[in-house]
């Protein structure tokens, strides 16, 4: 399975939706995704990539990773993933 | 000072997974202990306990939710459910501003904790849920309670082993007799048999490997339960004008500080709570009925509760009945002055004393009416419910029949 499609599977199981609901253009806050369900969306994809995301729940913008969008997600776990292994 | 009634009910533990059907256990003298199931049970010593069986989460909360709830907070949230249904009581605007939740626990999260410290510990992992401290934390709870009712007014957990609930009922009687609250949700919660929580009271050596046996001469120790016990108290005009059916007066709380050992209890501590009890709901000692007894089995607590018993009600001592409800649903730890608070309203409301099962021989040092292994038909107007911690902290608090 793609990055992708992984990564749609989590965001879409934390948002209660089918995986078709979630395009790579909707945001957290498109979905119903709150800050506590952003920390879990983020501990899950920690678990299914084995990496270690820098995100700093205090201040989600300063963080080194671009929860923008689904897209902006994908990118920032495909560069994490390329940097840690 | 306002006084304050009981209109709600709710419970869940190894008796049964409501009111109803933990009195129909509690007059049948029915034992809910038996085997432990969990992982690892091969290595623990004490392999009995008071667990509630059958118990499904699904269906009772939604996917987020079970993810968020230790089984403590289930628990309480089952309880607070049935008590305020039958309450009637919806919590909005003013009310809603000043009714609030205060529940005792003992270890809090501890499913979490021991699953946790497992995955870390054990299973070597460096990386943890995010949920793990809202889960574990002792409050959760009474949070979640809060969060699910609307309650917006005082709320808090307290924490003294195996007191938590009387102090946390004690507390919420006191908010509702000095009008500062309508409106108290109380009693507690507790779910430690995990792994690590029996393996904990294995250490202390007072567990018994068989069953509890309160006040018996052959008593070999206590036996650990897991559930919750949720009250709603309220002010009685406040209960009285919207038609509730009361369910029994709290008219007295005491609490003391032994001030002497961590772990042994004392005489004079319990009857300090006891005398206490009295006086502040201004009754004499003839009459109370009935006496919910701390009970748990153990070779120190038993001998030194009746002993205390003795000191307080004199005479009287010999025509009152004193049970524990302990030999049939476990001690519950943090939750269990709330579970054993329904022994009380069941024989003010209903007339039946709850038994003290197990018991095969008598002590001449617990020489007191125990109600032994049968439920019995009694008129009682006036009941206590005993606690003494650990730490020696002791609350106890008096009902009356309304």
């Amino acid at each position: 399975m793609s990055v992708k499609d992984k990564v749609i599977g989590i965001v879409a199981e934390q948002a209660v939706l089918e995986p078709s609901d979630v395009t790579m253009e909707s945001t957290l806050e498109d979905l119903g995704i709150d800050s506590l369900g952003l920390v879990e969306s983020i501990f899950a994809i920690e678990e299914a990539f084995d990496i270690s995301v820098p995100f700093n729940a205090n201040d989600p913008t300063e963080s080194d990773f671009d929860i923008s969008s689904v897209a902006t997600i994908v990118a920032g776990i495909e560069k994490l993933i390329a940097d840690q292994s | 000072m306002k006084r304050v009634v009981i209109t709600g009910a709710g419970t869940i533990n190894a008796l049964g997974q409501t009111v109803a059907e933990t009195f129909e256990a509690m007059k049948e003298g029915r034992c809910g202990i038996g085997p432990l199931e969990m992982k690892d049970v091969d290595r623990l010593a004490i392999k009995i306990g008071g667990q509630v069986k059958g118990f499904e989460a699904e269906g009772r909360f939604n996917r987020q939710q079970m993810a968020l709830y230790d089984r403590f907070t289930q628990f309480a949230l089952v309880a607070a459910r049935e008590a305020i249904a039958q309450s009637g009581l919806e919590f909005s605007g003013e009310m809603a501003a000043k009714s609030g939740v205060v529940l005792g626990t003992s270890g809090g999260g501890m499913q979490t904790l021991d699953e946790n410290y497992r995955s870390v510990y054990e299973d070597g992992k460096n990386r943890v849920h995010p949920f793990v401290v809202p889960k574990l934390m002792n409050n959760a709870a009474a949070s979640h309670v809060s969060m699910e009712f609307n309650l917006k007014g005082p709320s808090f957990t307290v924490a003294t082993a195996c007191a938590s609930s009387n102090h946390a009922m004690s507390q919420a009687f006191q908010l509702v007799r000095s009008g500062v609250a309508p409106v108290m949700i109380s009693g507690g919660s507790e779910s430690m048999l995990c792994f690590g929580g029996i393996k904990a009271w294995e250490g202390l050596r007072v567990m018994s490997k068989d069953a509890c046996r309160p006040f018996s001469a052959n008593r070999n120790g206590m036996v650990q339960g897991e559930g919750a016990g949720v009250f709603v108290f309220e002010e009685y005009e406040h209960a009285r004008a919207r038609g509730a059916d009361i369910l029994a007066e709290v008219i007295g709380f005491a609490m003391s500080s032994d001030a002497a050992d961590i772990v042994m209890p004392s005489k004079q501590g319990a009857a300090r709570a006891i005398s206490g009890a009295l006086s502040d709901a201004r009754i004499n000692a003839e009459d109370v009925g009935y006496i919910n007894a701390h009970g748990t089995g153990t070779a120190a607590n038993d001998k030194t509760e009746c002993a205390a018993v003795a000191d307080v009600f004199g005479p009287h001592a010999d025509s009152l009945m004193i049970s524990s409800t302990k030999s049939m649903h476990g001690h519950l730890i943090g939750g269990t002055g709330a579970v054993e608070l329904l022994a009380c309203i069941m024989a003010l409301r209903e007339g039946i004393v709850a038994p003290t099962i197990g018991y095969e021989e008598p002590d001449p040092e617990c020489a007191l009416d125990v109600v032994p292994n049968t439920a019995r038909e009694a008129k009682v107007d006036v009941a206590l419910s005993n606690a003494f911690a650990f730490g020696g902290l002791n609350a106890v608090l008096a009902l009356r029949k309304v």
